[in-house]
């Protein structure tokens, strides 16, 4: 009979209108800026990058090898070599970016340049909260570069993956550097 | 005396919205202040405590009639209309002709009434009851006659409005020729 | 209690009486217009926050309630919102048109509430045809509609000015015939003797309010969904379907002019419930002898409160309707219902002198028998049957 199906939706949303005020559980929402969400761990906005110790321009990961560069769909980023050389985490000399910007404009946050990225340098961020009062939305080296602890706070079990790795390689280059060095003394 | 100030204007009001829904090139704009004058010709009613003959004008004139008319000029409407200085038609003579012998035929009973030696009559009082009271005694049949007539009338628009009957083919479960693509007319010619 | 009841009176009154006698008309009725202003604008503003609470809850959601405590200052952000935007009027516009609009659909459904007694001795102007002027200035919104979605030229507001019209002369017939009866019992079409009429008790203690006999309930029915329709409220505002029309005829409106049309479609709704609550509900009577101590015009915002909410319940609840869905509910089922509950009205107050014993039982029974299956055939068939399967010609 007609009615019976409107008088049925008209309970439901009449039991919703009163449950949620006796029930807390059925108010699904967040009240955003006092309550927040725990970030989902493959949650991903814009790429940073990583830097080891305590310098954040020194201690960068990052090689300059543009691989990054050349892979970005958008072409939003934007690598100067520096000249000189300096030695990364295992002794090799390597170069250092001297410009690296990305214009978040373009970025589409894709998660690329992360994924080709051979030194582990690039990685995806989760800040959301990128408004200021400022309209420059090229961000530069010292803007970008975040610390390892942070990566490791963002995407615990990547990072420590990453970590690990990292000083596997460090290890063996040592042995490497030990065993090269043995040969040489007598 | 304010009386006939408020009744010139409200005179003024419907005779100018007369005129432009008469002189007005854009035909929905002739069909709005033709709106304009129905409820000019309200307000007069109500000036003369004809409650409810103002209030079933407005209902039925500014609320149906107007709404019909604009319906009707949507509908039919096909070139814009060219801007210019309105043109008054070929036929023009035949339609001064008919306002003129409309108006003959209202003119001749009020100027025949005896009601005009007197003076101005008092505010004739007709409350709803009354008019109801008349309707359903002395004017029952005029009014079983105009219900008859509309309820014919009526039925006539939904015999014509009545959707066709279903082609043939449409009926066979075919789809019907207009939306099959023939080798000589293309649906789609591209 | 007698002055409490009256405190508006009296106060309007009083008000009158400190000007000069000259102006005393002039200023009796500019006390009014401002009252009835005041009251139904900050009703307007209330309503708009209270329904988005509403139906957040109904949601389970919490609503606005950023603005202000519980965000109850919500109205006045709007407000300054819509004053201070852009008023974008398109190109291609008729541009007297395009302004008079909102002006046409908001300026006479002020108007509407002259008539409406809001408490014992409380209406503006007792019209011998009350109703019949309510009717009249509710028919003049279809133009304004027309005028805004013409003026727009724009496919969208076009289309959706049709079908508003469409939609509002085709609810006003089930609207119109479902107060027809109430007219009928009370024999006057003055608001004010309407409500007189409803007032006392049968059997000592069931009010005598049109509603609670069973043509008043029928035509209650019929009168609330008609009157949904009629102020373009959900599940019955096609005529502005975001979803498919981008707002209909408000496509082109912005600032303030989309604010006045708003305005004017809430202040519908409060006048058309107004109406309702006068017609079926008793007016501003107590449902109970013992509740009279509560003023009259108490009775009549709680009962205009709970109509309203009941509207918003509605707009939860309810999905909207198709447009051919729409047109024939109105003339397949609303009006038939209507006509029927005429005659069973006809039968329930033609057998009002009937003195036997069980008198009143089978004058319901009566009435019943008349409209429950009316009400189950029209319900099952409204729609021509069970609808066939859909074939999309273009798409074979």
């Amino acid at each position: 009979m007609l009615g019976l199906g409107i008088l049925k939706g008209f309970m439901e949303t009449g039991r919703n209108f009163c449950g949620s005020y006796y029930d807390p559980e059925r108010l699904t929402t967040v009240q955003y800026p006092e309550e927040r969400l725990e970030p989902q761990a493959n949650a991903r906005t814009i790429p940073f990058l990583i830097y080891d110790g305590s310098d954040p321009i020194g201690g960068l990961r990052c090689t300059a090898c543009t691989i990054c560069e050349q892979e970005c769909p958008a072409h939003c980023i934007e690598i100067v070599k520096d000249t000189a050389k300096k030695p990364d985490y295992l002794g090799k000399m390597q170069l250092h970016p001297k410009v690296f910007d990305i214009d978040t404009a373009v970025c589409m946050e894709c998660g690329i340049c992360a994924e080709v990225c051979p030194f582990d340098s690039i990685k995806m961020d989760q800040v959301f909260e990128r408004a200021g009062s400022h309209r420059r939305l090229t961000l530069h080296k010292d803007d970008l570069s975040k610390s390892n602890e942070y990566y490791n706070k963002i995407h615990p079990a990547e990072a420590a993956a990453v970590d690990a790795a990292r000083a596997e390689e460090q290890k063996k280059a040592q042995a490497r550097k030990a065993a090269a060095a043995v040969p040489a003394t007598p | 005396m304010r009386n006939e100030i408020a009744f010139y204007l409200v005179a003024a009001f419907t005779v100018a919205f007369a005129i432009a829904a008469m002189t007005l090139r854009d035909l929905v704009h002739c069909a709005l202040c033709a709106a304009g004058a129905f409820a000019g010709l309200a307000m007069l009613y109500l000036q003369l405590d004809a409650e409810f003959v103002g209030f079933a004008q407005l209902l039925v004139y500014v609320g149906a009639i107007a709404v019909l008319i604009l319906f009707a000029v949507l509908l039919t409407r096909g070139d814009e209309v060219r801007p210019g200085r309105a043109a008054p038609a070929r036929s023009w003579w035949m339609g001064a002709g008919a306002a003129a012998l409309v108006l003959a035929a209202i003119a001749a009973p009020i100027l025949l009434s005896p009601s005009l030696e007197g003076g101005a009559p008092g505010a004739a009082s007709a409350p709803v009851r009354r008019i109801g009271e008349e309707l359903m005694t002395r004017y029952v049949l005029p009014l079983e006659l105009v219900g008859v007539l509309l309820t014919g009338a009526l039925l006539g628009a939904v015999v014509i409005a009545m959707r066709e009957e279903p082609r043939t083919e449409d009926k066979a479960g075919g789809i019907p020729p207009r939306f099959t693509p023939t080798p000589g007319n293309p649906a789609n010619p591209r | 209690m007698k002055t409490l009841d009256q405190i508006f009176v009296l106060t309007q009154h009083w008000l009158t009486g400190l000007a000069p006698a000259a102006l005393q008309p002039l200023v009796s009725m500019l006390l009014i217009i401002a009252a009835l202003m005041a009251v139904f604008g900050t009703c307007f503003a209330l309503t708009t926050i209270l329904e988005r609470k509403t139906l957040g809850r109904m949601q389970n959601r919490y609503g606005p309630n950023r603005v202000g405590p519980f965000g109850l200052l919500q109205p006045a952000a709007d407000g300054i919102k819509m004053l201070t935007k852009e008023d974008i009027v398109p190109e291609a516009a008729d541009k007297a048109l395009h302004f008079l609009a909102p002006l046409a659909l908001t300026a006479p459904v002020w108007l509407a509430f002259a008539v409406l007694p809001f408490g014992r001795n409380m209406s503006a102007i007792e019209l011998d045809a009350g109703i019949l002027f309510f009717f009249a200035i509710g028919s003049a919104s279809e133009l304004a509609v027309f005028m805004a979605g013409w003026s727009s030229q724009n496919k969208y507001s076009l289309l959706g000015a049709m079908r508003a019209i469409a939609q509002m002369i085709s609810y006003e017939v089930p609207l119109v015939l479902a107060s027809v009866p109430v007219l009928m019992a009370a024999g006057s079409l003055s608001l004010p003797e309407i409500v007189r009429a409803q007032s006392g008790y049968a059997l000592g203690w069931i009010p005598r309010w049109n509603v609670l006999t069973p043509w008043g309930a029928a035509g209650f029915g019929v009168f609330l969904v008609a009157a949904a329709a009629e102020s373009n409220r959900c599940p019955f505002d096609l005529p502005e379907g975001e979803s498919e029309l981008i707002a209909g005829f408000l496509t082109e409106y912005s600032g303030f002019k989309y604010a006045l049309f708003f305005l004017g479609e809430y202040l519908g709704l409060f006048a058309v419930t107004g109406l309702g609550v006068t017609l079926f509900l008793g007016g501003w009577h107590a449902p109970a002898t013992w509740l009279e101590w509560l003023p009259s015009w108490g009775w009549f915002g709680a009962k205009f409160s709970a109509l309203i909410f009941l509207f918003i319940w509605m707009r939860a609840t309810l999905p909207r309707l198709r447009l051919d869905q729409l047109l024939n509910f109105a003339w397949k089922f609303l009006v038939p219902l209507a006509l029927i509950d005429l005659v069973a009205a006809a039968a329930w107050l033609k057998s009002g002198g009937w003195q036997f014993a069980w008198a009143l039982e089978t004058r319901w029974l009566l009435c019943a028998t008349l409209l429950a299956p009316a009400y189950v055939c029209l319900g099952r068939h409204w729609r021509g049957g069970t609808p066939k399967p859909r074939r999309y010609h273009y798409a074979q």
